[in-house]
């Protein structure tokens, strides 16, 4: 039965993200764009939530709560409310164990998710996106060869999250029967993390470019093994992108109209405009509209429905859609909506990254 | 928990809808867009006799029921499928309408008995509203049609215009007519009642049947009140006229339940332009590649599925609307919100369509003009995109309609 109410306990859930959003991340979120860094007590305040040992089989030391993209989407929803780029900093590590859930092996959910569930924050992380415009993630141009028993990576890739202390990173390659993912130890041979990148937006988390010059993996080491279906966790990679998106959209809804109400031009708050209101309309709209194609995207994935389409649609339509909410919510502003003594920029330039970021399977 | 299964008889249900607008709507189609006013008498009788009684066409009379319902849900499923097939056909379909609507809604158990019952027997009836006049549109609170009391009658007198169905409901059959009037203009909205205007009463007159850009088959009605006496009791709500303007209230709360309807079928004509140009494509081969980058898509592929995930959106934000109606929950905003965006879809669905389509759209030999057409109306009436944005914008600024006018 069609049903829009989340569960009593993703309810629950999403409460205290969107506590945890407003209280602990939000107040931050400027200073840490500025620092390009995330501040040094927040992992921890996010570890202990429980973001990435909450979908770990207790077999492994995670709390065995069955991994759910749509409770997946409602958390990325609230934490993006606070700051994309924490939000991406906090769940790294579910960037290897969501798809070691969902596609791993027996042998290589029990070798590497308890890397995850300690007593402390352990970053993972994924390198999809390549440093190319014409970069095709069902497609990479980073190859996966069978030599003896191993595989062999070679290939470029940017935008891989806190590469630098990742303990585990998931590399996504273009296997000779597909799109392939490989299990690879920050310090193998012939990896090289390259320098901090410097982008647009998403600031405060570390990204990097990686080079992998020929690196040797075992036969093991391919997620899923051969013929896995990688295709479900770009599926997945581009519901959450759309489900960041409806946090970054509101937030900076949200920052418009509190400003709008105050703001008075005429002799009247400018929400009393019909201009402006419109604009506020419209956002509002669109919000709705991109959280409702992401849930039922992700709500496709729990049902086991093939979900590209509907994935890539939500994907897409969020991404656009999400630029065009922080536009308008900088526009309202005018030009106080350019000066970084306020929110709405940042959250411009970080809601740039939906169309580009990818291998975000964390939901 | 979120889920967007629909159940085993609402499938059952739109199995059946399609087939009826497939096989029913869609070979007369054309038709009755072209012979502008003309009844399509068959098709009218067909649906009366499948559907009087039923929740199909809306009959709003047992609307008491218990337990958790998925009546309004499956209405904007049927209202979608029905639309798919032709909106102006379904538009005319002998039901109760908004009339029915306003008096499920605001009506004493005596006055559903008395004008609704009439709707599951006898020959095909149809009710309407009338609010619309010349000079007052969005801003219903300044008609000007008022009701005087006079011994044991009301007496309407003004002009309404846009009263769909109004034909058929005023005096081709035993139906009735709503009619939005002041009991006092001084006071506002406050002093703005619905009356119910039973067929054929004299001192109602239908003085035009509008000549429409789309939906042609539908009739859309002038009506005229001269003196128009109705018995006391056809009032909906008080007659008592209180500052709180509830009586206005009231009525307005039926387009809660309304706007969702419309923009389901909105959702159905925008489905059977982007269904029509995905068939096409087929047909020459052409396969939509989801899943690729912007670069690796073509133009053609880039505008489909940006027409998909628009009518997707839509249809997501009506099923919501309509899902908290059938909770019991106050759906004010999201009401606006599914008609709004489903206005504004519809409308650039189907010129968008027209446009890939190329001479086949443009062409009368083929549906597609025909439904930009068709479309437009769902921007307008039952609130115009732009009160219905103005709705919306009160409701997330928490203004009244004094701060934000």
């Amino acid at each position: 039965m069609v049903n829009f109410q989340p569960s009593e306990e993703q309810e629950l859930l999403r409460q205290t993200l969107a506590d945890f959003a407003r209280d602990a991340i939000r107040p931050q979120t400027r200073d840490a764009d500025e620092k390009d860094a995330v501040p040094a007590e927040l992992p921890a305040k996010g570890w202990e939530l429980g973001l990435v040992q909450d979908a770990i089989p207790e077999a492994f030391g995670g709390y065995g709560s069955p991994r759910s993209a749509v409770g997946g989407t409602l958390m990325l929803e609230e934490l993006s409310y606070g700051s994309l780029a924490i939000a991406l900093h906090l769940l790294s590590a579910r960037l290897v164990t969501v798809p070691l859930v969902t596609l791993g092996t027996p042998e290589q959910q029990q070798a590497w998710l308890p890397r995850f569930t300690g007593a402390e924050f352990a970053a993972g992380s994924a390198a999809l996106v390549e440093p190319r415009w014409d970069f095709d993630a069902t497609a990479p141009s980073t190859t996966a060869e069978k030599s003896g028993g191993d595989w062999v990576l070679r290939g470029a890739k940017c935008l891989v999250p806190l590469a630098a202390e990742a303990a585990a990173i998931l590399v996504y390659a273009k296997a000779p029967d597909g799109l392939a993912a490989f299990l690879v130890e920050r310090g193998a041979k012939g990896l090289t993390v390259g320098e901090r990148e410097k982008n647009m937006g998403i600031k405060a988390l570390a990204t990097y470019g990686l080079q992998l010059d020929g690196v040797r993996v075992p036969a093991a080491a391919r997620l899923g093994g051969d013929g896995a279906p990688v295709q479900q966790l770009i599926d997945a990679s581009r519901i959450a992108s759309a489900a960041a998106a409806v946090g970054v959209a509101r937030a900076a809804f949200d920052y418009a109209r509190e400003y709008a109400k105050e703001r008075k031009a005429f002799g009247v708050a400018i929400a009393q405009k019909q201009a402006i209101a419109f604009m506020l309309s419209n956002m509002a709209i669109e919000i709705d509209a991109i959280r409702l194609l992401a849930w039922e995207a992700a709500w496709r994935i729990d049902k086991g429905l093939p979900a590209t389409r509907e994935a890539a649609l939500a994907r897409q339509y969020a991404a656009d859609q999400c630029l065009k909410v922080c536009d308008n919510a900088l526009q309202i502003l005018g030009g106080h909506g350019y000066i970084r003594d306020h929110l709405v920029e940042l959250h411009l330039r970080d809601s740039r990254a939906f169309a580009t970021i990818d291998g975000l399977a964390i939901v | 928990m979120i889920d967007f299964e629909l159940s085993d008889a609402i499938k059952n249900s739109r199995r059946m809808t399609h087939m009826v607008a497939e096989q029913m709507m869609r070979p007369i189609s054309r038709e009755y867009d072209e012979r502008e006013h003309e009844k399509p008498t068959e098709f009218l009788e067909t649906m009366w006799n499948v559907s009087r009684g039923a929740s199909m066409t809306g009959d709003p009379s047992d609307k008491e029921k218990k337990g958790p319902s998925e009546k309004t849900l499956a209405m904007v499923v049927t209202v979608e499928e029905l639309c798919w097939g032709d909106c102006g056909l379904y538009l005319s379909i002998p039901n109760a309408g908004l009339g029915g609507a306003a008096v499920a809604a605001a009506g004493t158990p005596e006055q559903k008995e008395r004008f609704l019952a009439r709707f599951k027997d006898g020959a095909p009836k149809w009710g309407a509203m009338a609010i619309t006049e010349p000079g007052a549109g969005s801003d219903s609170s300044a008609i000007t049609t008022t009701a005087v009391k006079d011994g044991d009658h009301w007496v309407l007198n003004g002009t309404k215009i846009f009263c769909t169905s109004g034909l058929m409901a005023a005096e081709k059959s035993e139906g009735f007519v709503v009619v939005w009037a002041t009991l006092d203009k001084s006071q506002g909205r406050a002093a703005i009642r619905a009356f119910v205007v039973d067929h054929g009463t004299p001192g109602m007159y239908v003085t035009k049947v509008e000549s429409k850009l789309g939906i042609r088959v539908s009739d859309t009605a002038q009506i005229v009140f001269e003196d128009c006496r109705i018995p006391l009791d056809n009032i909906l709500g008080s007659a008592e006229v209180k500052k709180t303007a509830q009586g206005f209230k009231g009525v307005m709360a039926t387009f809660d339940a309304t706007r969702p309807i419309v923009a389901a079928s909105a959702v159905g004509v925008a489905r059977a332009a982007l269904d029509y140009v995905k068939d096409v494509l087929k047909e020459q081969g052409v396969e939509i590649r989801y899943g690729l980058p912007p670069h690796k898509l073509t133009a053609l592929e880039r505008d489909v599925m940006e027409m998909e995930a628009q009518v997707q959106a839509a249809r997501l934000l009506v099923w919501r609307a309509a899902w908290m109606i059938d909770q019991g929950l106050h759906n004010n905003l999201e009401a606006s919100i599914s008609k709004a965006k489903a206005g504004l879809v519809v409308t650039w669905v189907t010129q968008k369509a027209v446009e890939l389509l190329g001479p086949l759209g443009y062409s009368r030999a083929n549906l597609v003009e025909k439904w930009m057409r068709d479309a437009k109306i769902s921007d307008i009436y039952e609130g115009t995109q732009q009160i219905n944005q103005l709705i919306i914008a009160r409701r997330i600024l928490n203004y009244s309609s004094e701060a934000l006018r």
